[in-house]
């Protein structure tokens, strides 16, 4: 870890300021304006430990992991173990085998829709996911259901944007196998009452995925405390690098499940008329693996570790309710989403402008947010609406940009109400 | 609000306020129904036909300023011409969407639609500008359909 992390550490503080030096994509114009970057639930920019973690694995250690005798290789293996042991810290799993090491959250939740549906679903056997989710914790259990079988429910949300628990718990029954459910939604910012819907959903013996995609940079996630059986995470969004996520799953779940993809790296012994396969987690990570990004991914984590994170929660709190109170004040503007317990994600609507105007306008001013249907069409549909803009913030964002993002907005206004 | 005078040029705010032919032909000759699921833009244009010409053209839908007011000023635009035509001007509109920003459009061809040069700064914005006419291009040729700009 850089002394620079451990100093921040050190002092306890959450100096944005200094968070931001971090940052490099941070200190840009873009169109002439510097650039106000709130499309975090997107994607997270990367700070300059993550950076170097993955320049130094390029420059010094490359080599493919497990099984070589070479000394590249061993410290290649050795640095793609270590960050195992960061991810399990970070998620206070019980076991380092328990971390797995997946593409990003869609994978993660296809491996189980895929592996743990084959074990797990069947004729008569129910999935239920949420009105708030994400396309990618919708469609991997469609294709489940239609494979095994089974039926696919949905438990519906007040218009604030709230699931529903007292509907929830009558839906759930002897024939729930799987209750799939966001930590918070990408879309409204929602975070859902996890703790309670997997006591509820294990009451009726069915087990529970966690999409953690939005928490896992703003959250802390404790998976024992959670009391989930699976939780999936990107580590894109967890300022880490792209292509490289978690699933993390109870060993005794893991254990029974049968891999996902064959192939190198996942076996014990092969031969043409019987292949074993390797032990958890082996048997999930088919073929060579994102070296570099599992070690970006471990130096996100430990960036965010030392981090003070109440400090942080405490800071990103203040930006979503900053951001409410002055996006609210703007005439024709209406927040989508207003649930009680939100990470810091403002989702909204002009009456004169259609959500796409909206961003291209912001963009003009150097302001980027995210338009359209956020990979959330069903929800979009609940919401009787075809779009919405919405910022996200992350721990590096600050009052001012909230303040430019307003003016933006202003603007926006003044443009199409013909003002 | 000179910044944004490029794209969102005041003939393009006042097309989206008030879209012109803005109504469904009853028993149109063709009419077809195109979708951005980008920013889940979706318009039906319908046409009617005058032998090769266009006697009649109108839209519905919802979408962004630059898909509607881009609708609304085709509708005017391309009455009275011939299929060929259209599909010339169509050409054209598309190229000035597309091309060089620094390449200036033909004001004497493309008329009040030169208003849309700007786009060709914003490339997440052409299927926006152009929904509209890959629509009318089905409705004319086939005389019904579905286009996406996906």
């Amino acid at each position: 870890m850089s002394l620079q992390v451990l100093d921040r550490q050190i002092d306890g503080s959450f100096d944005v300021e200094r968070i931001r030096e971090d940052f490099p994509a941070l200190a840009q114009t873009v169109r002439g304006r510097p650039l106000v970057y709130l499309d975090n639930a997107a994607t997270t920019q990367k700070p300059l430990h993550v950076l170097d973690a993955m320049r130094r694995f390029y420059t010094e250690d490359n080599a493919n992991i497990h099984r070589g005798v070479h000394s590249l290789s061993q410290r290649a293996t050795d640095a793609y173990e270590c960050a195992r042991c960061v991810v399990r810290r970070f998620m206070n799993a019980p076991d380092n085998r328990e971390i797995i090491y997946v593409r990003g959250t869609t994978e993660a939740i296809n491996l189980v829709a895929s592996s743990y549906g084959s074990i797990a679903l069947g004729p008569g056997r129910e999935v239920l996911v949420t009105e708030l989710e994400h396309h990618a914790n919708i469609v991997p259990w469609q294709m489940a259901c239609e494979r095994f079988g089974a039926t696919l429910r949905v438990v519906p949300i007040t218009d604030e944007g709230e699931l529903r628990l007292d509907t929830l718990a009558g839906m759930l029954s002897s024939k729930t196998a799987i209750v799939a459910v966001g930590h918070a939604s990408n879309a409204l910012g929602t975070v859902n009452p996890i703790r309670e819907i997997c006591r509820m959903a294990h009451e009726a013996g069915a087990a529970v995925l966690v999409d953690g995609a939005q928490a896992a940079g703003h959250l802390p996630v404790d998976v024992q405390s959670l009391g989930c059986d699976f939780y999936a995470f990107s580590g894109h969004k967890a300022l880490g690098p792209t292509g490289i996520g978690v699933l993390w799953g109870r060993m005794s779940l893991l254990e029974q499940m049968p891999p996902y993809q064959g192939g190198g790296d996942m076996i014990r012994t092969v031969s043409f008329e019987k292949t074993t396969y390797s032990d958890v987690p082996g048997k999930f990570e088919a073929g060579t693996p994102h070296i570099a990004g599992v070690i970006g991914l471990g130096a996100a984590l430990e960036y965010l570790m030392a981090c003070d994170r109440v400090a942080m929660e405490a800071h990103e709190r203040d930006l979503l309710q900053y951001a409410t109170e002055r996006l609210s004040a703007i005439n024709g503007l209406t927040v989508v989403g207003t649930a009680p317990n939100k990470i810091g994600i403002v989702s909204f609507v002009m009456d004169a402008a259609h959500p796409h105007d909206i961003g291209t306008i912001a963009d003009l001013q150097g302001v980027a947010i995210r338009t359209g249907h956020h990979c959330a069409m069903p929800l979009m549909k609940r919401l009787c609406l075809p779009a919405t803009a919405r910022a996200s913030f992350a721990l590096y964002n600050t009052r001012a940009e909230v303040d430019a993002l307003a003016d933006a907005l202003e603007r926006v206004h003044g443009l199409f109400s013909g003002g | 609000m000179s910044e944004f005078s490029e794209l969102y040029q005041e003939v393009i705010l006042d097309h989206n306020r008030r879209p012109r032919n803005f109504r469904v032909i009853e028993h149109p000759d063709g009419s077809a129904v195109g979708h951005n699921p980008l920013c889940g833009d979706e318009i039906t244009v319908y046409v009617d036909m005058d032998g090769d010409a266009v006697r009649d053209v109108t839209f519905q839908g919802a979408g962004c300023a630059i898909s509607k007011a881009s609708a609304s000023m085709m509708t005017e635009a391309i009455r009275g011409k011939s299929r060929d035509e259209v599909i010339r001007l169509f050409d054209e509109f598309h190229r000035m969407v597309t091309d060089d920003p620094s390449a200036l459009p033909d004001v004497e061809r493309m008329g009040k639609l030169a208003a849309f040069s700007g786009v060709c700064e914003f490339p997440a914005r052409v299927k926006c500008a152009s929904l509209a006419w890959h629509t009318l291009l089905a409705a004319i040729k086939d005389g019904k359909g579905i286009v996406t700009t996906e």
